[in-house]
């Protein structure tokens, strides 16, 4: 019964990890909107608080988006590797 | 006027679909690529469209016009074991045919790339390939406008020194001014931002004309070149080896002695070190890496989005034609997503860089 299982997950494992990869990226996509989103908060408060910083600030913001937008791609590039390599 | 023509188009189209099932649709499989003869009638298959699109090529595709491809000839230059350096154009490995016992393989590991194979067809190896392939020449088309540009607005400079900017040169001054006050002088110092400056202003907009000239589909642009992991590999090296070459005392004591962190991570094991180490490697990574998905990533979405049109046609002509203007409404909207990634990456690349500059050549405090 314990071996019919592992070779039926076997079989279909390969279904499984293109799912997991959709999902896997769906993942990558929500965290890198909460991360770009509470810095762009940030930064629309610090602009409404010092509207003279504005040029500094959006350049920071730039930045740090770009950063994490950096890490997020790291697992859309794994995903793709999964569904297309 | 535009908005009745939206909502007509979107009414014809769910409309159409109520008469079709959609499930019928995914019949598509892998053409075997020996059948190119009768290319309208192949299946469109949305999967090698976009491929085709990103990869590399060893011919410039200019368009098709009826059923034939009209493309440049780029020249294949080889170096094999057996036959020494071999050049030829790529017009003599069209459609599958063999010359010189080189062909373009269908399958397998070296898949639409050259091999060598011997006379019954079978695979020998694989030649060391420096041919001039689509993005070769994209880079050579782009260096070359850059270096004729920049060449012209630097004589600008030189003969019109009091006198306020002129031309081209007051077109682009504004950007060098930006990347050499704000991002050189700004993160690597007053005192040695000067040599890194020609480095960062030449990597800015190399990457921002060839992300540019990717958007464009006609002729010099079109070629995935910033897309293309080995060119963002190219340019992360750069970075690295600059970082590494220029890199002062402080810079590598820093990293395998760094001040301040207690002894026992330092000696038996060497922890942060190695950590500081990964940290040296990975950082030039995350650069290649970042370039590389953003730009293919949004290449592949508009022609996903071109794809759809066709996916839809494919089912029912007039379902596609009411898919396409809001297809082409979605695409001109990615498109003016990716102008802004284009000077958004270019910008955070070289500010990167200049970080990286700043912290190898930083002194003491």
């Amino acid at each position: 019964m314990f071996t019919l299982g592992t070779i039926l997950l076997a079989i279909e494992g390969a279904a499984i990890a293109k799912a997991a990869a959709g999902f896997g990226a769906a993942i990558a996509a929500f965290a890198a909107a909460m991360g770009i989103g509470k810095i762009g908060a940030t930064a629309m408060e610090s602009i409404a608080r010092q509207p003279e910083a504005a040029g500094d600030i959006r350049s920071n913001m730039i930045v740090a988006a770009a950063l994490i937008e950096g890490v997020a791609f790291f697992a859309i590039v794994v995903c793709f590797l999964i569904l297309f390599v | 006027m535009q908005k009745i023509l939206l909502y007509l188009s979107v009414a014809l189209m769910l409309i159409t679909i109520n008469k079709h099932s959609v499930a019928s649709e995914n019949a598509t499989e892998m053409n075997p690529e020996h059948t190119e003869e009768h290319l309208e009638e192949t299946e469109f298959n949305p999967g090698t469209f976009i491929f085709e699109h990103i990869r590399d090529n060893y011919n410039w595709h200019l368009f098709t016009y009826n059923g034939k491809h009209i493309s440049i000839p780029l020249p294949i230059i080889l170096y094999s074991k057996d036959q020494g350096l071999v050049s030829f154009w790529s017009l003599k490995l069209e459609h599958g045919h063999t010359y010189h016992n080189f062909k373009i393989a269908h399958e397998g590991d070296y898949k639409d790339k050259v091999i060598e194979v011997d006379e019954h067809g079978e695979f020998l190896a694989r030649p060391f390939d420096i041919s001039f392939t689509k993005n070769v020449a994209a880079i050579l088309i782009s260096g070359i406008f850059m270096i004729f540009l920049f060449i012209s607005i630097a004589r600008t400079y030189t003969r019109r020194e009091n006198e306020p900017p002129k031309g081209v040169q007051s077109l682009l001054e504004p950007l060098i001014l930006f990347i050499r006050d704000d991002i050189a002088k700004n993160s690597i110092g007053e005192k040695h931002y000067e040599k890194y400056t020609p480095f960062l202003l030449s990597i800015f907009f190399f990457i921002l004309l060839n992300n540019l000239l990717g958007l464009i589909p006609l002729f010099p642009g079109g070629a995935n070149v910033t897309g293309n992991i080995t060119v963002t590999m190219a340019l992360a090296l750069a970075t690295f080896i600059t970082t590494t070459i220029t890199g002062n005392k402080n810079y590598w004591k820093h990293i395998f002695n760094p001040p301040g962190v207690p002894w026992w991570l330092k000696l038996p094991v060497p922890l942060i070190p190695f950590i500081e180490l990964v940290g040296v490697i990975i950082k030039p990574f995350v650069l290649m890496i970042r370039l590389f998905a953003n730009i293919s990533a949004g290449h592949i979405i508009v022609l996903g989005f071109f794809s759809l049109i066709f996916i839809f046609g494919n089912m029912d002509p007039v379902l596609g034609y009411a898919v396409s203007p809001v297809s082409i409404a979605f695409t001109i909207f990615m498109s003016m997503l990716e102008l802004l990634v284009a000077f958004i990456q270019a910008y955070v690349f070289t500010i990167l860089s200049a970080i990286y500059f700043g912290m190898a050549s930083e002194e003491g405090h």
